[in-house]
Parts: C-alpha cells; structure tokens; sequence
C-alpha cells in the first residue's frame, strides 16, 4: 500500500529554487532515510509534505487521495479541507517543539482527545502505554523543562505517534541534542522502525540510516541525487556529489 | 468634622474608587485581545484604524480623554451625556485597553513560531491553537508588564476627579478644605487606603505569578 506520494514538487521562496521537481514515494512499511548537505532542501521537503509550506507546482497525495494536484496552469491546486490527509501524519521536529505548559501526559493526550475527540480516559490510557515504551512512564506528570534533551525528544515523538498515523516524519530528531544524548532517541525510532511504522527521516547519522533504513535518499540542491539501498548509497555511491557528501561526513 | 466620620467618607468612596478599578480590569483586559487582534488584521483599512487608536491613547493624556468622553457627546452633537461614572468606565476601559493590546502584542510574538507549527501538524484549528496554546503561554509571559499597569490603574482611578465622579480623592479634597475638617490629614488617610489597596493588588499579582511558574 501506497503512503505517500509526491509529484514533481517545486518550491521556491522569493527567487531561491529550493525544491527542483522532486519525486518521492513510501510504501506501507517502509523507513525511507533522507541526506544532504546543509540547504539542500531536506527541512523544505518535509514542511511542505507535512503542509507547513505550500509548493508551487507538483502533487501530494496520501493513501492514494491527492491533497495537492497540478492545475490547469500547473500550479499546486490544494483541497480546500486538509484535515484528512493531516490525520495520516506525524512530524518530530528538530526543537521538539513541545507545549510548555502542559505535562508531559497532556502533551500527548491533547491532540487525541481536542483533534480526533477520542475519550480522555483512553487517550490516557494509551499515552500511558505510549510513555512506557518509550521509556519515560515515570515522566507523564513532569513538565517539558524539567526534562533531558533525549527525554524532550521520546516526549515528542510519543505525542506524534498518539494520534496514530500511517506515516511519521523526522526533521533531524537528534541534531539538538547533547552526542551523549542522541542514542536514547535513535533506539527508540530504531524500535519503531521494527515495529514496521512507515517513517522519512532525515538524519546526519550515516551508521543509523545504514542500520534502520530500507532507502537512502541523497538531496543535494534541490534535487534527488541519487536513492536506492544504504549500502549502495552510502557505502558505493554511483554519483561523485555522494562522495563528496560522505567524505566530508567521515572527517 | 471628626476623625472617624473622614474616615467613614473615604471609606465610602473607596468602594467607587474600587469600582472603578474592577470594572475597568473587566472591560479593557479582554477589549485589548479583540484590539490586538485588530492590529493584525488582514484588512488594512481596519490594522490602520487600530494603529491609529493606540498611538491616540498612549499618546494623549487620559485625563483629557475623561473630558473628552464626558463632555465631547453633548458639546460636540448635543446628545445626553453619559453619567459621570459611566463616562469614566468608557474612558478608562478604552484607555488600558489599548496598553493591554500592546502587551499582549509583545507577548504573542514573543512565542516560538514552532509552537504554531507543532499544533497545525497535529491538526488543531486556528481557535483551538489560540486558545489552547499559545494564550496560556502569553498570558505567562505578559503578566508582570501587565502588573505594571494594574498598580498604575491603582492611582489612576483619582483622575475620575476631573469629571467629578466622587471617588475616593474627590471627596478627599473636598474634605481637606472644608472647614472643620481634620484637613492635611485626610491627604494622608486617603494615601494609606491607596497605598493598602496596592500592596494587596501586587500581593495578588504575585501569587499570580508564582502559580505560573511551574514551567518556563
Ligand atoms: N521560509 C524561508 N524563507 C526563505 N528561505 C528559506 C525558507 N526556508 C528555507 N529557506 C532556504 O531554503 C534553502 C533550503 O533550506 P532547508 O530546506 O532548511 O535545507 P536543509 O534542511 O536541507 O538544511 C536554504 O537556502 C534556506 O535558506
Ligand atoms: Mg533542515
């Protein structure tokens, strides 16, 4: 089954090109790592796939239903209503973005029961279940700053994955954290990614996209540059940009 | 006149004094969301507008404004004026709503884009990310400015002289020169109820304030 497909995406801010007719598309199941130097559009790619940015020309569609078509003048054509397609999402950003001023618990029972107007006593139930497999049960009544980094992070990857979506979405998870830090958080998606939960993740972290992806994509300007198996994206790269990219990784 | 009966007096015009004062805290803290959200708007005519409003009332002594609002309707258009209490209701309403709109404004930008962000992903609307999320964190973040003002608003509530609305420094000075009277010492009474009144309003504020620090 078919999660996401993107079509053709192109994205601009004012004259910068900064998605150059890209084309992705994740399968059920599959954990799909993206990579590139710093600007090559990762972060773009992920904002507008998760609606936060609006791409210019190209179409997006999840489960099959296109939330975003080309029209006549083959322009981005976005359905009126978002709501559904954002059901089959989750994004984890960089910053956690957590909400302050709620407990850790409310963090993720507020969108289940305000969102998807699920009964609060099993929203609770299943973030405390939540909570427990990612390893922070005893953190459910602590607020956002009274926590680590990597707990922040297990935090908000917890809210994201209570509203139940087929596919899930990383920004760098761990690039605001401590190094000491970012292996609690890489366990968990990595437990995730066995678990079979669709992912995109973009990352830094070569060994752990080599570990848990089923594809590598390298973004390199705007473009794909080259995608396919982690060992043969990163460990024989058919394209000289990859090579560069890593070997500026390893030193 | 003797010492208790001045006292009494005042005690009486507190309670306009203090009238003044929680009225306008009702009318003008929430005036100044609906003002804020008028300086945003994405209708031009109407963010002008409102532009215009609060530089008028930062700008411009409230005292005139008093005048202003008590006199202006029947001079300017020969209508019933208002009473003169209810006149300074309006006046100090429209007043601090415009400061509160300000505030507000600081408070709100100060919040993290990616707090918008995390509640659109998640698929709050646009109310319930404003009411849920970012009001309560605004409201943290603007309260000792807000405190600022409450305790001016304090001392404000004596410019209601001017339109001789008899609260508490009104009839303080009627009562200082009348003859008779125990004269300075009213002065100073009505300094203690003043100086009572905001000791416990900054006591309130900061309680207010401690219960809103369990996060930062
Ligand atoms: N909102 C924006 N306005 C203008 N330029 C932007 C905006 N967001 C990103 N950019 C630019 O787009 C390019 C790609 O950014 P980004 O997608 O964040 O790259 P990456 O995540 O791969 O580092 C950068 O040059 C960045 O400065
Ligand atoms: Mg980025």
């Amino acid at each position: 089954m078919n999660v996401l497909t993107i079509t053709g995406a192109q994205k601009s801010f004012a004259e910068l090109g900064v998605l150059k007719d890209i084309s992705l598309s994740v399968d059920e199941g599959e954990v799909v790592s993206v990579i590139g130097p710093s600007g090559s559009g990762k972060s773009t790619l992920l904002r507008c796939a998760t609606f936060l940015e609006t791409l210019d020309r190209g179409e997006i569609a999840y489960m099959g239903k296109k939330a975003a078509h080309s029209g006549p003048d083959g322009k981005s054509v976005y359905e009126k209503d978002l709501s559904p397609f954002r059901r089959c999402f989750g994004l984890v950003f960089q910053q956690f973005n957590l909400f302050p001023h709620r407990s850790v618990l409310q963090n993720v029972t507020d969108a289940p029961v305000r969102v998807q107007k699920r009964p609060r006593a099993e929203a609770e139930e299943e973030a405390r279940k939540l909570l427990g497999k990612l390893g922070l049960a005893d953190k459910a009544d602590a607020y956002p700053c009274q926590l680590s980094g990597g707990q922040q992070q297990r935090a908000s990857i917890a809210r994201a994955l209570a509203m139940k979506p087929e596919l899930l979405f990383f920004d760098e998870p761990t690039s605001a954290l401590d190094p000491e830090l970012t292996g609690e958080v890489l366990r968990v998606i990595r437990r995730l990614a066995e678990e079979k939960m669709t992912m995109v993740i973009v990352t830094h972290e070569m060994d752990f996209a080599r570990a848990v992806s089923d594809r590598v994509i390298f973004m390199d300007g705007g473009v794909i540059v080259e995608q396919g198996a982690p060992d043969d994206v990163l460990v024989n790269p058919t394209q000289e940009r990859t090579r560069q990219f890593l070997k500026s990784y390893q030193s | 006149m003797t010492f208790q009966t001045m006292v009494g007096q005042l005690a009486g015009g507190f309670l306009t004094t203090l009238a003044i004062f929680v009225l306008t805290l009702l009318g003008s803290l929430p005036l100044g969301l609906a003002v804020y959200f008028g300086r945003r708007s994405r209708l031009a005519p109407l963010r002008g507008l409102v532009k215009v409003y609060i530089s008028v009332m930062r700008g411009t002594p409230l005292m005139l404004q008093l005048m202003v609002v008590y006199y202006a309707p029947n001079l300017m258009f020969g209508m019933r004026p208002l009473s003169r209490f209810a006149a300074t209701i309006v006046a100090f309403v429209v007043n601090y709503a415009a400061y509160f709109a300000e505030i507000y404004r600081g408070g709100i930008e100060s919040i993290p884009v990616g707090q918008y962000e995390a509640a659109e992903v998640l698929g709050y609307t646009k109310g319930q990310t404003f009411f849920h999320v970012i009001l309560p964190q605004m409201v943290k973040r603007v309260l000792p400015s807000v405190t600022n003002e409450v305790i001016t608003l304090v001392k404000d509530t004596s410019l209601a002289s001017v339109i001789a609305v008899v609260e508490m420094f009104t009839l303080a000075s009627r009562i200082a020169v009348a003859p008779h009277s125990p004269g300075m010492v009213t002065f100073a009474v009505a300094a203690v109820f003043y100086y009572v009144f905001n000791y416990v309003v900054a006591f309130a504020m900061e309680r207010a304030e401690k219960a809103l620090s369990y996060y930062q």
